[in-house]
Parts: C-alpha cells; structure tokens; sequence
C-alpha cells in the first residue's frame, strides 16, 4: 500500500540536510561505506518483510473493514478482500460521523499551526544558532526543557480559560496552545548552526540589510530544506493532535480525532461505517507519506541524531 | 563627504553601507546629512541589540501564555477544590485534593496499571527498534522502502489506530481470536481481562512507535564510524560481538533519549486506553485505567477539576523523580565504565 515510490539504496542522506523535494540521488562513491558495513542476508529481507506487512496490515486491513457491511464483518470468519460498501461507508463516516466537518476543520487547524509553527521556530531557531544575546544558553535550556512538560499539565487551567472565554467548540481553543513548538525551535537551530554560514549574515550586514532583510534575504533560503520537514512532521502532530481537542471540542464541530472519538464511543455502531471513519482520518497523513516519506524519514533520522 | 564618521557607526559594516546609499544625494546640507547617519547607526545598533529578543519573543510569548502558566496554574488549582460545571469558582483546600489521592484505590490502580503497561510497551519496542535499526544498517536494497513502511504508523493517530487494534481484539469477530482459533486456541477475551488488555494496549504503542525508534537508532549506527567494525572483525569478532561491544556503546546516548522520551510518552499514556473500549474508566475494572485517563475521567466525567489537576501534579512529581533516577543511573554506570557521560 503505501510504499515509497523512490527506492533508495545506497545513501545516507541522514547525515546530510534533509533532501529537499526531487532531489537526485548521489550513488556510488561513498555508498560502500553508506548501506552499512555489513552485507543483507535472506533472513534480514525476511524480517524486514515481517515487520512491513505487521505495519501497513492494520491500515489494509481497516480499509478492507470499511468495504463491508456490518453484519459481513459480524461473521466468523472475517473478510481479507475488498467488499462492495467502501462508498457507502465513506459516506455515512463523512455525515452521520461529521467526518466531513471534521476534515475540513483539521486542514484549517493543522494548516495554521504548521504555519505559526515553522515560522516563529525559524525565527527562534536563528537567534539561537547565530545571533548573540543575553541569557542565551539559559533560554535554550528553557526551551529543551519545555518538551518535557506533558499535556496533562496544562489542560485544567486552558479549559478554566476558555470555559471563561466561550470559546468551548471553536477552533481557535484548539489553535492557539500548539501554535509553537519547543521541538521545533530546537530542530531548527541545530539545523542553523551549520546550514547557514556566519560570513553569509556579515555580508548581508555590510551591504546595510538590517535584521529583517536578513531573515527574509538569507536565513529563509537556507533553512528551506528543514522548514519544509519541519513543516511535514508539524502537520502529522497537529493532525494527530488528540488529548486537548477531545477536551476543548465536541461532536458539534470536531477535528477528526474527536470525531473518531465519537466513533469509538459507539455513537455510529457500524462497523464498516467506523474502519470508513478510521481510513478516512488517517489518509491525507498516508498520502503525504507515499509523496514525501523519504523526506521524513530523513528528518526524523536528522533531527535525531543531533537530540 | 559623511567624513570619517567612522567612530560613532557601530562598525565597519555599516560605514560601508552609508556612502553607496547617499551617493545619489549627497548634495543636501552636511548637518542634516549628519544627523541622518546618526540616526541610522542608531537604528543599526538597536537593530542589533534587540532583534534577537524580538525573534525569540513569539516563542516564549506563547510559551509562557499557554505552557508555563497552565503548568503554575495547575499546581494552583490542584490546592482547591474546582468544579467541571463552574469552573471559575474555587474553594481552597489546601492539600486535600493530594491526601485524597493517596488513600484513592483507583488512584494506586491507575499508577500501577501506568507501570505495567508502560514496561510491557516500552521494553519490546525499544528492543525490536534495536534490532531492527542494525538490520536496516546493512548494505541491502529498497532500505527506504522498508523505512518508510515502518513509519507509516507514526502517521496513524492514536485515534484511528486504536479503533482498528479494538477491531482486531474483538471477542466474538475480531481477527485475532480467529487466528488463535485456526491454531486451536480458545477465543481470548481481550478487553475484559487485566493481562490481556494491557498486552493490547501496549501492543498499539508498540505498533505506532517502533519504527520511529528505528530510525533514531539507525540514524546513530549510521554515525559510528565504520574502522571501529572493521578493526572488531580483524580482531575476530563476530556479528553478534560487533553488536555487542561496538555499536551498542556508541550508541548510549541515543538509548537513553529514547528511553527517556518512552518514558515520558507512558506516563502520559491515554488515548490507546481510552478508545479500546471507548470508556473513561478503562474497563469494567478499571484493568487498563492508565493515569492520564483516570485524571480525565475525574475532571470531565466526576467533574473534579481540582483533583485532576492534584492527579496531573502527581505526573508531573512523577517524571521528574523518573528524570533525577535515569540522570544518577547514567552516572553510575557512566563512572563504572570509565569515562563516557
């Protein structure tokens, strides 16, 4: 299902920027030492293969699920092909569901978290990485420290607040808590710190660029490359977004993780109708990954090798 | 014509800058010219002084609105005693809320149930990502296709994933029952007993973040340089020793981040518990009632908000002892082996 469409064998590009949209791969040369120092046996393919099908089967499988009707999938023995109710389910998850609300919802909410996310990271991430200031090492501290911080943490007070506010059921209670992200600050400076040159900022200085021609001029260009992964692995988080939304929203106006909720609570008891809902909120994040998994797989690997 | 200004600009940069922006009109009176310069040195300086500050604001801004004030305001809160229905009426307490947690059963439940099936999700993932990461880092092809196939369910929300693994432990039509029947074993009910809920629990985390942790551990074998393996074969070691004494010690730190961030990932575990029967309490027993979901099903559904907040306080103590645990451990065994941190 939903295999990569680019095979790459011999690289490493971990080590490397995150690869940017097409970019052509390098082979040979150094892909001696790239694939590891040790040659794939049978077994090793066999394995790999286990856990493959092990990862996409329940994705499959739900899919399957959403293509049968509720008493096909009450049998005992249950379906391993497609059935003939794939859109008939689509359709009630996307209305007796409220999937349909609840995608359109998301796009908005992740859009503009993703948003704010990279751009005020970017910001951030720059001043750390290049510029000089008081109390640097102290704040840079401050902000690993804060990925620690659980949710539970916060929901109490940020439901008192918006309790006060009405803004129970609208978006913007769910936007405005996720609209930075420690990680992502700490992802881009340690990108900055050695993706942009030092000499590039002083010569943007000596012609008289001042700090926002720099960022726009030189810092954006050069953090593009980890804005987009950045931006990538923001959208699956606040897609995925889940313990404050199923707080702050209801079934009213949902994102789609509080519409699956609803659906595990039994509110719709098909289960064709609920595998629909499942499939359905878990697609954009499944084709964004057949489009660009080599370019998350890469910022993963790159972001943790410097954390 | 700006003179040798030199000594108020702030530095060589900007003095460069100026002729080539006045060139054009520099037949305006000296004074004004003057001033103007100043001006800009001023701003230049001030540019310089305050932007980072103003870089970094938005970010601590939000942060301090929507993180570190919550956290402050929780431990607050946790001191009265606050209703779901009205939430802006408190009562002060004190360190009732707390007291009351621990003479709580479903409290000591919860905590237990958070420890067992954070061991039983963590342990194997983290062992699985191992060997895993090592047979990825052979030389072989489609690497990338397999590591993208293992992410995918770090795509999946907790949500969805959980809602398809509730279909496949169903009693009556679930999947697996109907494997383990084609072998022979009689149905299990899954979601009903304490051991095997807390398997399936545990098996969605496993199944969601395996495959990250694979690649963070594939990311640090890809950096341990390649002599170390190639000197260990000269010396005769085997594969399993290489695994043993080279990457697993270059490979420390790593293991750590991802046990810390396991770590913290169990505490804080919810949505798999809450979804695999769509129940706040987390079985009729409470058999898989997790910490994250009892503090939820106090505040939202007993409607004691003041308590959740004691409960989320408690998380919090929690992980911070884990934290002060893994920093002695690390050292301890830091020291033993010589150097290393």
């Amino acid at each position: 299902m939903a295999t990569a469409p680019v095979i790459a064998p011999n690289t490493r590009e971990t080590t490397d920027p995150p690869p940017r949209g097409g970019s052509r791969r390098r082979r040979a040369g150094r892909a001696g030492r790239a694939g590891g120092h040790l040659r794939a046996g049978w077994l090793t393919y066999l394995i790999l293969t286990v856990f493959t099908v092990g990862s996409l089967f329940p994705l499959l499988w739900s899919a399957i699920a959403a293509s049968h009707t509720n008493s096909r999938l009450a049998e005992t023995t249950p379906p391993f092909w497609f059935g003939g109710r794939l859109f008939t389910n689509l359709e009630a998850a996307w209305t007796d569901a409220n999937m349909g609300t609840a995608m359109i919802n998301t796009i908005f909410v992740a859009g503009t978290v993703t948003i704010s996310t990279v751009l005020f990271a970017t910001l951030a991430g720059f001043a750390f990485a290049k510029l000089r200031f008081r109390a640097k090492n102290l704040l840079l501290l401050l902000v690993i420290g804060t990925m620690m911080v659980p949710p539970q943490l916060t929901v109490v007070p940020l439901f008192m607040a918006i309790a006060k506010l009405e803004w129970t059921n609208q978006l913007q209670a769910v936007i405005l808590p996720t609209m930075v992200s420690a990680f992502g600050v700490f992802f881009m400076r340690q990108y900055l710190v050695q993706a942009l040159p030092t000499e590039l900022i002083e010569a943007a200085r000596v012609d008289g660029a001042n700090s926002l021609r720099v960022v726009w001029h030189v810092v954006f260009p050069a953090a593009r490359p980890a804005m987009a992964v950045l931006g990538m692995l923001t959208f699956v988080a606040a897609w995925n977004e889940f313990f404050w939304p199923i707080i702050a929203l209801t079934q009213q106006n949902p994102t789609v993780q509080v519409a699956l909720t609803g659906l595990g609570q039994g509110y719709v008891p098909d289960r064709g109708v609920i595998m629909a809902g499942a499939f359905l909120g878990t697609l954009p994040l499944l084709i964004a990954f057949v489009l660009f998994g080599r370019q998350i797989v890469g910022g993963i690997m790159h972001g943790a090798l410097k954390g | 014509m700006t003179t040798d200004h030199a000594s108020a600009a702030p530095s060589v940069t900007s003095g460069g800058a100026a002729p080539r922006h006045d060139s054009g009109k520099a037949d305006g009176p000296p004074s004004q010219e003057r001033k103007r310069t100043e001006r800009r040195s001023r701003w230049y300086r001030w540019d310089l002084k305050y932007s980072p500050y103003a870089f970094i604001s938005p970010f601590f801004l939000f942060f301090a609105a929507f993180g570190l004030f919550p956290l402050l305001y929780t431990g607050w809160a946790a001191m009265h005693q606050v209703s779901m229905t009205n939430p802006n009426e408190m009562e002060w307490v004190g360190f009732d809320n707390f007291s009351r947690l621990w003479d709580d059963e479903f409290f000591w439940n919860a905590l237990r149930n958070t420890f067992t099936i954070g061991l039983i999700s963590t342990v194997p993932q983290l062992l699985m990502a191992l060997g895993l990461a090592h047979i990825l880092n052979y030389r072989m092809r489609g690497s990338m296709m397999f590591r993208v196939a293992m992410l995918t369910p770090y795509a999946t929300s907790v949500a969805a994933a959980t809602l398809v693994f509730a279909m496949l432990y169903g009693r009556d039509y679930g999947m697996i029952n109907w494997a383990l029947d084609l072998v022979g074993i009689d149905p299990v009910s899954w979601e009903a007993g304490t051991w095997s809920s807390q398997f399936a629990v545990s098996s969605i985390v496993i199944w969601r973040w395996t495959g990250y942790n694979t690649l963070i551990y594939l990311a640090a074998m890809q950096a341990v340089p390649n002599d170390l393996y190639e000197s260990a074969s000269l010396d005769g070691a085997s594969r399993w020793q290489q695994f043993r004494h080279v990457t697993i010690p270059a490979l420390r730190p790593t293991i750590l981040f991802t046990v810390v961030i396991s770590t913290i990932g169990a505490t804080q575990l919810f949505g798999e518990a809450y979804l695999l029967a769509g129940s706040e309490n987390g079985g009729s027993q409470s058999q898989y009632q997790t910490l994250g979901l009892y503090m939820y099903e106090t505040g939202w559904f007993n409607l004691h908000l003041g308590r959740a907040a004691a409960i989320a306080w408690t998380m919090f103590l929690l992980l911070i002892v884990i934290g002060i645990l893994y920093w002695v451990l690390t050292r301890l065994v830091g020291k033993s082996n010589g150097e290393e941190a």
